[in-house]
């Protein structure tokens, strides 16, 4: 089994058959993490370097791990920590660096938005977009679909929100993209100063003002985390009124499905985007996803070595 | 000084009403007839100009030569003669430069130095205000007095309209036309491209046309409270070139330019995050581009300038948020306005007056723009059928950042000839 594309920049280099590939390498690959002993030698004397030059915990954590228990050998590289990245290095010439150290697999986490599809031009590697800029994090997108598949059973046909941040969030766009790719419908909601311009054709998903006005019939609720730097740019006027207005709390869920999932990519800012009785509450899925993520990376990691993975 | 009979081209010279098979004698620097006679008079070298336009030496109104201060990105030696490769004879250079040329004696040092070292003329623009900085007045009347052909914060606007106003006034004075760079910068914010679908799609911060409108509305608005000249640099939106058309209607005292990127390339250039597309203000929609090509055809835009933005790699290599804005554009300016006349967008004649008479007549350079008798002998001569691929490599400028590296073309200078010297031949 192997992808039909070289790197995962964007959801948009993955087929149908690919997505479907990843996530069904992925169910079989999570039942390693269930074992005593988590490691399978799948990867052994392959190189992955962890490039974050951006901070990050979990996504980090998350590729950590799905490359140890793959048992591949990985090195990190962080934006702190990292004279590369900081000592005036052109990302280039970082990533030539690197490439003379022939690393297998880049995972790639930048804050700007293409910089991991500029990096493919200079590495012969593999590489991974675990999240750029505003741009994509097609990885995250993918264990949301998981987490999905895994609750319902199911992918098409099922009927999705997206509340918060659209404009500023790397999640939002590569769910998008994905779940139109899996027919999945989608709607998105949010303040006005958060909806990203044309995204209706940009992505082929619908605009809610208000998402209560659509919450009956949803089956997803995804709500995405408020940047607290959005305040002082006159995105919305205060935690307290985006909470009010725009959060979820249980009362909303009332006129919900019952089998409706509440998920969130985390950090959670229970009181703001989401109260604490829904982030907790029984139709979250949240800790699910963070699961499922171990297993999506397990998979593409494997998935991206392809038929080279026995050389 | 070298005499030259230039023979078998297509002479064209709008500010002359002239278009016709005809012979040019330089001679002491001057352009001394126009005439029908293939005959070289005695003593002048005889350049066959076969299969070529003649033309009056192109002049850039909007150029960076990054000198002084970032000579490691270009400096007047390399800009002027990138600037010649390209069919220039003059460049008239922004001031946003380090230190910023917003008194006499940097003006001086630029032409002091494009006097020695200089492949083709240079006029230095003086910055609106004392260091580029939006907020005090520079010595405006002390940089026309050194040779400054205008005033302009080129890479922003001067935000408050107050100052700009009275910059406006003042320079009505000297003579000088105002240059605007019009971009409101609180609604730019940060932006790196245009707000559009493709910025949507990358996750790009984008940048509304209404960044740039406003301020050609504002500073349009006071040209007409002030009687002063304004000028428009790089107008890339429908919304800027209806102000324009507009504005020019009722007789208001505006001009503008456009750079070949933008009657180029589209938002969509962007979309594999290429920094060599990252240009300020941004490459625009196809209904803009659209918008500008006919603008630029009836005279609503009066010239074509490159805003040649010469970057290093470091400067790049950057990812695109972080990368720096701007095209190295001198040595692809003529085959990518050529293109639109083989598109039939644009005459042969318009497009040689919008690179020779309209800047010369908007800036009010002197014997410049024309191939008239007793002119100052610069002149373009090109073959507009000369089919080369685009090499940045190759460029004389430090700049190699082009979107355009690999693009086959058609059209090239032979010869440019700056005050009756032959500064590049091809």
């Amino acid at each position: 089994m192997r992808l039909s594309t070289r790197h995962i920049l964007s959801i948009n280099d993955l087929t149908k058959k690919d997505v479907l590939t990843i996530l069904a390498t992925a169910s079989s690959f999570k039942e390693i993490s269930e074992r005593p002993i988590k490691k399978v030698p799948t990867l052994r004397g392959r190189t992955v370097i962890n490039c974050f030059f951006e901070d990050s915990t979990r996504t980090r954590l998350s590729f950590e791990l799905a490359e140890k228990r793959l048992s591949a050998d990985s090195s990190n590289i962080s934006k702190s920590g990292s004279a590369m990245a900081n000592k005036g290095e052109t990302l280039l010439d970082t990533v030539r660096n690197i490439e003379a150290m022939r690393p297998d697999i880049l995972v790639i986490r930048h804050s700007v938005a293409g910089a991991p599809a500029q990096a493919a031009g200079a590495t012969r590697a593999r590489i991974i977009n675990a999240g750029d800029g505003m741009h994509e994090h097609p990885t995250q997108a993918l264990l949301d679909l998981m987490t999905i598949n895994d609750v319902k059973g199911r992918m098409k046909g099922l009927k999705v929100g997206i509340v918060g941040d659209i404009l500023h969030s790397r999640v939002a766009r590569s769910d998008m993209l994905l779940f139109k790719k899996m027919g999945l419908e989608v709607t998105v909601a949010g303040p006005p100063t958060l909806i990203p311009f044309g995204v209706e054709e940009a992505f082929g998903v619908r605009v809610a003002s208000d998402v209560r006005d659509v919450l009956p019939e949803l089956d997803v609720l995804m709500l995405l985390r408020v940047q607290r730097e959005r305040l002082g740019e006159h995105f919305f006027p205060s935690a307290r009124e985006y909470a009010r207005y725009f959060g979820i709390c249980a009362d909303d869920l009332k006129s919900a499905k019952e089998d409706l999932a509440i998920m969130h990519p985390g950090p959670v800012n229970r009181g703001v985007e989401i109260a604490a009785d829904v982030a907790d509450g029984p139709r979250s899925v949240i800790l699910g996803q963070v699961t499922c993520g171990v297993a999506v990376r397990m998979a593409v990691l494997y998935l991206l070595l392809g038929e080279t993975h026995s050389e | 000084m070298s005499s030259y009979f230039i023979v078998n081209g297509r002479v064209i010279d709008p500010a002359s009403r002239t278009d016709g098979k005809l012979s040019v004698l330089v001679r002491g620097g001057k352009i001394e007839q126009v005439t029908p006679s293939r005959k070289a008079p005695e003593g002048a070298q005889v350049l066959d100009a076969s299969g070529c336009v003649v033309a009056p030496g192109f002049i850039d109104m909007h150029v960076h030569l990054r000198d002084p201060g970032q000579e490691y990105k270009e400096d007047i030696e390399s800009g002027t003669r990138a600037a010649a490769a390209g069919g220039l004879a003059t460049v008239c250079c922004m001031p946003n430069t380090d230190p910023v040329i917003d008194c006499a004696s940097v003006a001086e040092y630029v032409l002091e130095k494009a006097g020695r070292l200089g492949a083709t003329g240079v006029i230095p623009i003086g910055s609106i205000t004392r260091g580029g900085k939006g907020e005090a007045m520079s010595d405006i009347g002390d940089l026309a007095s050194a040779g400054a052909c205008a005033i302009s914060d080129d890479g922003r606007s001067v935000m408050n309209s107050g100052l700009m106003r009275r910059a406006m006034e003042y320079a009505t004075a000297f003579g000088l036309p105002v240059i605007s760079h019009c971009e409101d910068a609180a609604l730019a914010g940060g932006a790196v491209m245009n707000e559009g679908l493709v910025s949507t799609e990358l996750g790009l911060q984008g940048m509304p046309a209404a960044a740039e409108e406003l301020m050609v509305a504002r500073d349009i608005m006071l040209a007409e409270l002030t009687g002063a000249r304004l000028h428009i640099a790089h107008a890339s939106t429908m919304g800027t070139v209806e102000l324009i058309r507009r504005a020019k209607r009722r007789g208001i005292r505006v001009t503008a330019e456009v750079t070949p990127h933008h009657l180029t390339l589209t938002d969509e250039a962007v979309s594999d995050f290429d920094p060599n597309t990252k240009v300020n203000p941004p490459l625009r929609t196809e209904a803009d581009r659209r918008a500008l090509i006919k603008a630029l055809a009836d005279g609503t835009i009066d010239a074509i300038a490159t805003d040649h933005a010469p970057h290093n790699i470091i400067d790049k290599e950057m990812g695109f948020e972080e990368a720096a804005f701007g095209i190295s554009g001198l040595e692809t300016m003529l085959p990518l306005a050529l293109a639109l006349v083989a598109e039939r967008k644009l005459t042969l004649k318009r497009l040689v007056e919008a690179l020779s008479a309209a800047p010369a007549r908007i800036l009010g350079l002197k014997g410049k723009g024309s191939l008239k008798p007793g002119s100052d002998a610069d002149i373009t001569i090109f073959d507009p059928s000369a089919a080369w691929t685009v090499d940045a490599s190759r460029f004389a400028s430090r700049g190699k950042n082009t979107p355009f590296n690999g693009l086959r073309v058609m059209g090239r200078a032979r010869w440019t000839i700056v005050r009756g010297r032959i500064a590049f031949a091809g």
